[in-house]
């Protein structure tokens, strides 16, 4: 199931990447530019937000600048925990970078799930919840509720290690 | 009280000084996903904040909403709000006026 979530979350960056636009700058320097603008989908720009507040120009300036870098960095995250799942199951063994890379990619899989989850409130579950506790936003919340658990094991080991 | 010391030797570019000077925030702000204790880890492992200042921050933003996590040059501030988005915070800098 992490797989599943893990690749949602690679293929909603794909997705932007692919928007980049074309700039014939690139071929010569192989520098990628990103775009100027927030992206649509508001789980996807909850993972890559402003850089700036309120300045909306530098803002775009700076996602022009540096999207690219943290779409990559998102990406390799995803790809170092998926690499580390063991074939058909079983025990999993984290290096320290590969624990780090857990604990970023299980987290951008939260951040996009508690957008679409609505949550709003610090631990405080949506309403979605208890009006039908059968329903599928309650399955969603409880495995967004053990990805946490998960993530902040991993984050006390790694403190205390 | 007297000083003999020529006026024009006491002139400083202001604007020339300043400009360099002003300095970069980066803010970190609240969200309802990021965890207690990751905030805590992102603070000290990306910033070197050590564990009590780490600790201080991180209920700064879950108590206020925000907090001022790192300043510097502008450069400086771009470098640790990109480290920050990087591990999924909502990291942004202001200038510091």
């Amino acid at each position: 199931m992490i797989a599943d979530l893990v690749d949602q979350v690679r293929q909603l960056l794909a997705a932007r990447r692919s928007e980049q636009p074309a700039d014939p700058l690139v071929k010569l320097t192989g520098m990628t530019v990103g775009q100027d603008t927030p992206p649509q989908d508001p789980a996807l720009a909850r993972l890559l937000p402003d850089l700036h507040a309120t300045d909306i120009e530098l803002a775009g300036g700076l996602r022009v600048l540096y999207e690219p870098e943290l779409i990559a960095a998102k990406d390799a995250d995803a790809v170092a925990l998926l690499d580390s799942l063991p074939r058909g199951g079983g025990t999993v063994r984290l290096d320290e970078p590969t624990a780090q890379a857990w604990i970023r990619a299980l987290n951008d899989v939260r951040l996009a799930m508690g957008v679409r989850l609505e949550l709003t409130q610090d631990d405080e579950e949506p309403p979605a919840v208890s009006d039908d506790p059968d329903g599928a936003t309650a399955a969603m919340y409880a495995t967004y509720r053990w990805l946490s658990a998960v993530q902040d094991s991993l984050v006390t080991a790694l403190m205390d290690g | 009280m007297t000083s003999s010391a020529p006026l024009t030797e006491q002139v400083v570019d202001v604007d020339e000084v300043t400009a360099a000077e002003v300095p970069w925030v980066t803010i970190v702000w609240n969200d309802p996903v990021n965890l207690m204790s990751y905030v805590t880890y992102v603070f000290q492992s990306l910033l070197g904040h050590p564990r009590p200042k780490a600790e201080k921050l991180m209920l700064d933003v879950h108590r206020k909403g925000r907090a001022t996590v790192s300043s510097g040059t502008r450069e400086q501030m771009e470098a640790d709000v990109v480290k920050l988005q990087g591990a999924g915070l909502w990291a942004t800098l202001a200038e510091d006026k």
